[in-house]
């Protein structure tokens, strides 16, 4: 199995805080790949850095040997990236069905086409990728619904639509399931399950809820002050000593 | 080009560079502490200028007689006009209170525009506290030309000439005073008065807000709004008074400039145009930056007006601070001292 | 039809309706009554109706969708209107060169003009376009005078080459600007009873010239690129994490939306072939900008109900005086007639950018999503109502 991601010797600071320290990371391809960590250890941080929102000082990022350093977060998308975020991103004015079709068609135009006359309405197959991506997240009956006015759970539901919908090799989950009902939380996991194992997406998994993460991960990195404390298969985080150490000394 | 020719230049700028910054100062206040783009703010300033002018006209009322021993053109015996404020001091005195009208404007102006800016921000701004700025622009682009008629209305449409008192009528020399020969930098005594105003009023408002419990108030809503309401202070209040202030400097700054420019309705909309300029060079919320960004575009304004600069490029004198607005924006996102992500979605 | 959905076909044939009645629909009073002040129907005035029905129309393409506030469009007016008047002047005085290389010229205006503005955002976006604009007028006022005629402005003249169609006899009158021959300034009219009714050429040929923009800026609306445009709006940074570069989009917007004002200043100078600088002072630009919001932003129609009703206003109000006043409350007591003529007087005649200024006010305090998002909304209310009942 090939390495979909490599992260090497990553450095990132702000002012006196080293928020990043020398991380290494390697995400291996059709894996669901969990990082987790107390509050403040650098997750989303480094996460940031995956997407071009922020440029480490040092290290590198290579998505299948490409760079994903100094290049756009719009090339970086491009490339195969995409990344649902932590509080939700969504484009407010428009209905949730616009708001998924904005990155199919994206996915399918790339960064510019100047299609100003083809009227959306023939969009039949973009319209039904999105329509067939928000009905596997249960989102059918509110494809018409302005994104603005929904719950911040479904709001998630939507972000991680947007996501999906690209068809991405590597997607960027933070917090996928923060402000969801228990309900809503298994559902959400049996969805990222069932696009990991029929799709064969690479994810990587930012979360707090536990059982999220044992339930999604093969394989858990551990983040603690900026860098990777552990890195192994879940069942061998649960009794690893230096990870309930992080995460006593995070709760103090 | 001469030493001295460079000198007359920036002292040239100094008087419309204290125009800008005083208006801009007052909008960076307004936008500063209630997030309001306030396109009304040009419109304060020539209402105080017709603050000046309404008082001229007050003290210059007259009484009038009739003096039999003389007649006028048509045989019908002279009038002679007599100002009330001559009857009431004497004729000395009321004619030197005449003579001051400008000056004294001040105190008639700061009254009036405190209660303009309270009418202005309870009555009008506060309901659009929350709504896009590009309905604030809209709502007080519409006041400002519904000022400005009015003024129109009343005081008609042509320039309005009211003189600086007589003692500072002519030159001073101030190149005689750095050692250039007599007559190279003359520079009009009331020009030095309006820089030293300018500077009075601007040191004023800072002095208020470093040195104040208010002021203190007023700075850290600027930073940060909601934080202070929930400490428990009443911060509308506040910001109603600073609105007032705002308009106060505005309206000082345009009686002090009606014996540079006689005052007409549109001079506000004049100045808006720039003084936004000047705001956004400086810096949104910047007040040091509007203050900086003012007197440098005043002074570079007054340069390029320069012969030998018009000839090496011509027409520079009546773009040079649109472009030194886009140099300086596309150099410094921001302005010169602008704060990250303020108005900028 | 047309590519266009039910919807936006019927407002584009109401569109199409009203243009093509205009010369009936604005003079509804008849000839030498009372009211006869308030008909619209003149040629000049219904031309400058659609002209500036065109500016805000694609104005609204940028401002609406995007919602980048441009405070320097009226560079792109007078562009396209000093472009025209050369056209005319150099090849020929038929319009149609005119008209096309006034909006081609414009674009490439806007191309370098947007580059450059679109790299900021926000307020600061807005200070460069105008600072652009400012630039352009206090140029084209003075130093660039042999181009743009100074501030007497740039007009055709009896000596022109016009290389297309010979011309430059230097006797005879100035030939007016035409279309095949068809004088832009060639009226039939029609009298129906008490009625006047005029039909111009040069209303007409921009009638149809707004009816295309129209349309195009309908199809703009609705295809994908107007869905990135207003994701832009929306949400500009996730746009690019979405995959999407919003900057060649936005570029893209504000070049259509320059030509669209070309477009409008290449029409102007073909219905009267006179451009002068203060066409571009930045009081125009405001002035599109208030035609956009008092209609309604982002709306499909409203600019050109905006635009309409800003310049109705404009030509009807500053012609009311004292004696009509007088005349129309005369049927009253003298101390009430005298009366009323003493209150309306301030807002009509000079002062009716007093009554521009309290409209704008109005709209804007009571109707934020300007008259079209006030019908809406008010339509919506009452048939919610009748629903519910």
């Amino acid at each position: 199995m090939s390495a979909a991601l490599e992260v090497r010797g990553v450095n990132k600071r702000f002012g006196g805080l080293q928020a990043l320290d020398d991380v290494n990371l390697t995400v291996e391809e059709g894996r669901i790949h969990a990082i987790i960590g107390p509050n403040g250890a650098g997750k989303s941080t480094l996460l940031n850095c995956f997407v071009g929102r922020l440029t480490p000082d040092s290290g590198s990022v290579m998505f299948h040997g490409q760079s994903l350093l100094g290049i756009q977060p719009h090339q970086i998308n491009q490339a195969g990236v995409s990344r649902v975020f932590q509080t939700p991103e969504i484009f407010s004015d428009l209905t949730v069905l616009e708001n998924v079709m904005i990155p199919a068609l994206a996915h399918r135009d790339g960064i510019f086409e100047f299609n100003a006359f083809k009227p959306m309405s023939r969009e039949t197959d973009i319209r039904q990728r999105a329509v067939d991506v928000l009905e596997d997240l249960g989102m059918a009956d509110k494809i018409d619904m302005v994104a603005a006015s929904m719950s911040r759970g479904d709001k998630r539901r939507l972000e991680m639509a947007m996501g999906l919908v690209q068809d991405p090799r590597l997607l960027l989950l933070d917090e996928p399931t923060a402000g969801m009902s228990r309900a809503d939380t298994n559902n959400t996991i049996d969805v990222l399950r069932h696009i990991g194992d029929s799709r064969g997406i690479t994810m990587i998994i930012i979360e707090h809820d536990m059982h999220v993460v044992f339930s999604l991960a093969d394989r858990i990195s551990v983040l603690a002050q900026g860098t990777v404390i552990v890195e192994d298969a879940p069942e061998n985080i649960k009794g690893n000593a230096k990870v309930q150490e992080a995460y006593l000394g995070g709760a103090h | 080009m001469e030493l001295s020719a460079l000198l007359l230049q920036v002292l040239n700028g100094l008087d419309k560079g204290s125009a800008y910054a005083l208006i801009a100062l007052g909008l960076t206040l307004i936008f500063g502490t209630l997030g309001v783009v306030n396109f009304a703010h040009g419109a304060l300033f020539m209402i105080g200028a017709f603050c000046a002018v309404t008082l001229q006209k007050l003290l210059t009322l007259s009484i009038i007689t009739l003096d039999e021993t003389k007649t006028d053109f048509l045989g019908n015996p002279q009038k002679i006009r007599t100002p009330y404020v001559e009857e009431w001091f004497g004729t000395a005195a009321g004619q030197a209170i005449i003579d001051w009208a400008v000056p004294l404007a001040i105190l008639f102006a700061i009254p009036i525009m405190l209660i303009i800016g309270f009418i202005m921000e309870r009555g009008l701004i506060k309901h659009f506290y929350k709504r896009p700025h590009a309905d604030q622009i809209l709502v007080t682009f519409g006041l400002a030309i519904v000022l400005q008629e009015i003024i129109k209305a009343y005081f008609g449409a042509n320039q309005i000439p009211v003189p600086a008192p007589e003692a500072f009528i002519g030159s001073f020399d101030f190149g005689q005073l750095v050692g250039f020969d007599p007559g190279q930098v003359m520079y009009p005594y009331w020009r030095i008065v309006y820089f030293l105003f300018a500077m009075l009023i601007i040191a004023l408002v800072f002095a208020f807000l470093q040195f104040t419990t208010f002021g203190m108030v007023v700075r850290a809503g600027m930073a940060d709004r909601e934080t202070v309401g929930l400490l428990g202070i009443n911060i509308d209040k506040r910001f109603t008074i600073m609105f007032g202030i705002a308009a106060a400097v505005a309206g000082l700054a345009g009686v002090m400039y009606t014996p540079i420019n006689p005052p007409n309705y549109h001079m506000g909309m004049d100045f808006l145009v720039i003084s936004f300029v000047v705001v956004v060079v400086g810096g949104m919320g910047s007040l040091g930056g509007a203050v900086l960004a003012g007197f440098i575009l005043g002074i570079l304004e007054s340069f390029a007006s320069m012969r030998e600069v018009i000839e090496f490029i011509p027409g520079i004198n009546q773009v040079v601070i649109y472009l030194a607005a886009i140099v300086i924006l596309l150099a410094r996102p921001r302005g010169l001292l602008g704060r990250k992500g303020v108005m900028e979605s | 039809m047309l590519g266009l959905s039910r919807r936006d076909f019927l407002t584009l044939l109401f569109v199409l309706v009203l243009v093509a009645a205009a010369p009936i629909l604005m003079n509804p009073f008849p000839e030498g009554s009372k009211f006869a002040q308030f008909n619209a129907g003149y040629p000049d005035l219904m031309q400058r109706f659609v002209i500036f029905g065109i500016f805000a129309v694609g104005f609204n393409i940028l401002f609406g969708l995007t919602g980048y506030l441009s405070f320097g469009h009226a560079a792109f007016l007078g562009a396209g209107s000093y472009a025209g008047v050369w056209m005319l002047k150099l090849l020929t005085i038929n319009v149609i060169p005119a008209i096309v290389v006034s909006t081609l010229v414009a674009g490439v205006f806007a191309l370098i003009i947007g580059f450059i503005s679109l790299r900021r955002s926000g307020i600061y976006f807005s200070i460069l376009t105008l600072a652009f604009a400012q630039m352009s007028f206090a140029l084209a006022a003075s130093v660039l005078t042999p181009i743009t005629g100074g501030e007497t402005g740039l007009q055709t003249a009896l000596n022109d080459p016009r290389i297309l169609d010979g011309a430059a006899s230097g006797t005879g009158n100035i030939p007016a600007p035409a279309l095949f021959g068809l004088e832009m300034g060639h009226s039939w009219q029609v009298k129906m009873g008490d009625w006047l009714w005029t039909f111009n050429v040069g209303y007409y040929l921009s009638a149809l010239v707004l009816l295309v923009a129209f349309y195009i800026s309908i199809r703009i609306f609705r295809s994908p690129f107007g869905m990135m445009l207003k994701a832009v709006k929306s949400n500009n940074q996730r746009l690019s994490y979405t995959g999407i570069s919003p900057r060649p989009y936005t570029l893209a917007a504000f070049v259509i939306s320059g030509m669209y004002a070309g477009l409008a200043g290449g029409l102007m100078v073909s219905m009267d072939p006179l451009a002068g600088a203060e066409r571009m002072q930045w009081t125009a630009s405001g002035e599109v900008v208030l035609m956009t919001i008092l209609g309604g932003v982002g709306t499909l129609i409203g600019p050109v109900l905006g635009a309409g009703l800003i310049k109705y206003f404009e030509n009807i109000f500053s012609k009311i005086n004292d004696n009509l006043l007088h005349q129309w409350f005369a049927f009253m007591p003298d101390g009430l007639e005298d009366f009323m003529v003493t209150i309306i007087h301030p807002f009509v005649g000079k002062g009716w950018h007093l009554t521009l200024g309290l409209m704008f006010m109005l709209v804007v305090i009571f109707l934020p999503g300007g008259l079209i998002g006030g019908l809406s909304s008010l339509y919506n209310r009452v048939f919610r109502r009748s629903k519910a009942h």
